[in-house]
């Protein structure tokens, strides 16, 4: 993977995930972490945008940040993969670099 | 591989420097090598041994001590950023004219050249923060 | 330092100035930085555009202006600001509300060039594959 861009603040409350997602290139990974996860739920209003962005990115949303939010796995949008501490960590040495959008 | 970690927010406030503790033990634990650790900006709180959270709550800054004595981790504080939010090791606190110093173990202050040079050497840079 | 250890550095600015520390805090690693003759570019997008703003006056707010550091940069060696042409017009700003930042070209007679070039998005990401290193405040 040639970047893996990491997002941890709410998308309800900054633009940082918006303004990764429009930056991230095809076969980028996007992992959300922390508040990030809220993004990510079924229904969300930002659930059309990160299944569309999976056609040409891997988006990932880190699972005990999503537990510690009481969103459950089957809560997910479909198109994004879960991970934990130690999938982050080999995301991260996958990826040529990482990208954080704090 | 070789990560670089940098910690840009205190404790408790926001949970960057949990998020990077997890990321530190499970790159460890992974067998991966973690050339420094280095705290920026509001980060430089997670260096005082001052902190005394509540006994069911977390205490980061052992957390990171701890963590540094097991795996020999270079925590770096910036001095800069230091200096301007009261962390202070002896020599420093000798050099200010202050009256104490309040640096926890494992962590040790210096300049912002060891950010620089954290990005050089290592394969990968990992930020968090706000 | 050999032409084999220089890395890319690329310095995200995403916040304003004066309302949080991360502008000042980066422009100190930035300054820093130079002195380990790395390859260097400087990224200004969403609230970063608003740290190259011409006119910034803090005497009322009691704070530093640091804006005039960012005209030195040439002197350290560091040329290349990018900024992001959307995140200006979202926030109605234009190229000629920016700091002219310019460095003096050694092989022409120290003629003023421009440090600032305005590129668009698809660029940015551009600049975001091309690094080695992405260091975000």
């Amino acid at each position: 993977m040639p970047t893996l861009h990491t997002v941890n603040k709410s998308p309800f409350e900054r633009n940082s995930l918006a303004t990764c997602l429009e930056r991230a290139a095809g076969g980028d990974g996007v992992l959300l972490c922390e508040d990030a996860v809220i993004g990510a739920r079924k229904g969300s209003a930002f659930a059309k945008a990160l299944a569309e962005k999976a056609a040409t990115c891997a988006i990932y949303a880190l699972a005990p940040d999503l537990a510690a939010r009481g969103i459950k796995g089957e809560d997910v949008v479909e198109a994004v993969k879960t991970v934990d501490y130690s999938g982050f960590v080999d995301l991260a040495a996958d990826a040529d670099r990482v990208c954080a959008w704090l | 591989m070789r990560f670089a970690i940098v910690v840009n927010e205190g404790p408790y406030t926001h949970q960057a420097s949990d998020s990077a503790w997890q990321f530190a033990k499970a790159a460890l634990a992974k067998g991966h090598e973690i050339f420094r650790v280095f705290f920026y900006h509001d980060g430089v709180n997670n260096a005082t041994r001052y902190t005394v959270p509540p006994q069911d709550d977390r205490n980061l800054q052992k957390l990171w001590s701890e963590l540094a004595a097991e795996h020999e981790l270079d925590l770096v504080v910036c001095i800069a950023a230091a200096q301007r939010r009261g962390i202070l090791d002896a020599d420093e606190a000798k050099r200010q004219g202050k009256d104490g110093d309040n640096i926890a173990p494992g962590f040790r202050i210096s300049g912002l050249g060891q950010l620089i040079e954290a990005g050089i050497q290592a394969d990968r840079l990992v930020t968090f923060g706000d | 330092m050999s032409e084999k250890s220089r890395k890319k550095f690329l310095y995200l600015n995403r916040r304003a100035p004066y309302g949080s520390v991360y502008a000042l805090e980066s422009l100190e690693v930035v300054l820093i930085g130079a002195a380990f003759e790395q390859d260097v570019s400087l990224a200004f997008l969403d609230d970063g555009v608003y740290q190259l703003v011409e006119g910034q006056d803090t005497a009322g707010i009691g704070m530093k202006n640091f804006s005039k550091t960012y005209r030195a940069l040439g002197d350290f060696e560091v040329r290349k600001l990018f900024v992001e042409r959307e995140s200006l017009e979202a926030r109605g700003l234009k190229e000629s509300d920016l700091m002219p930042i310019v460095w003096e070209d050694e092989d022409e007679d120290w003629a003023e060039k421009p440090s600032i070039a305005v590129v668009d998005k698809a660029a940015m990401a551009e600049l975001i594959a091309a690094s080695d290193v992405v260091l975000s405040f």
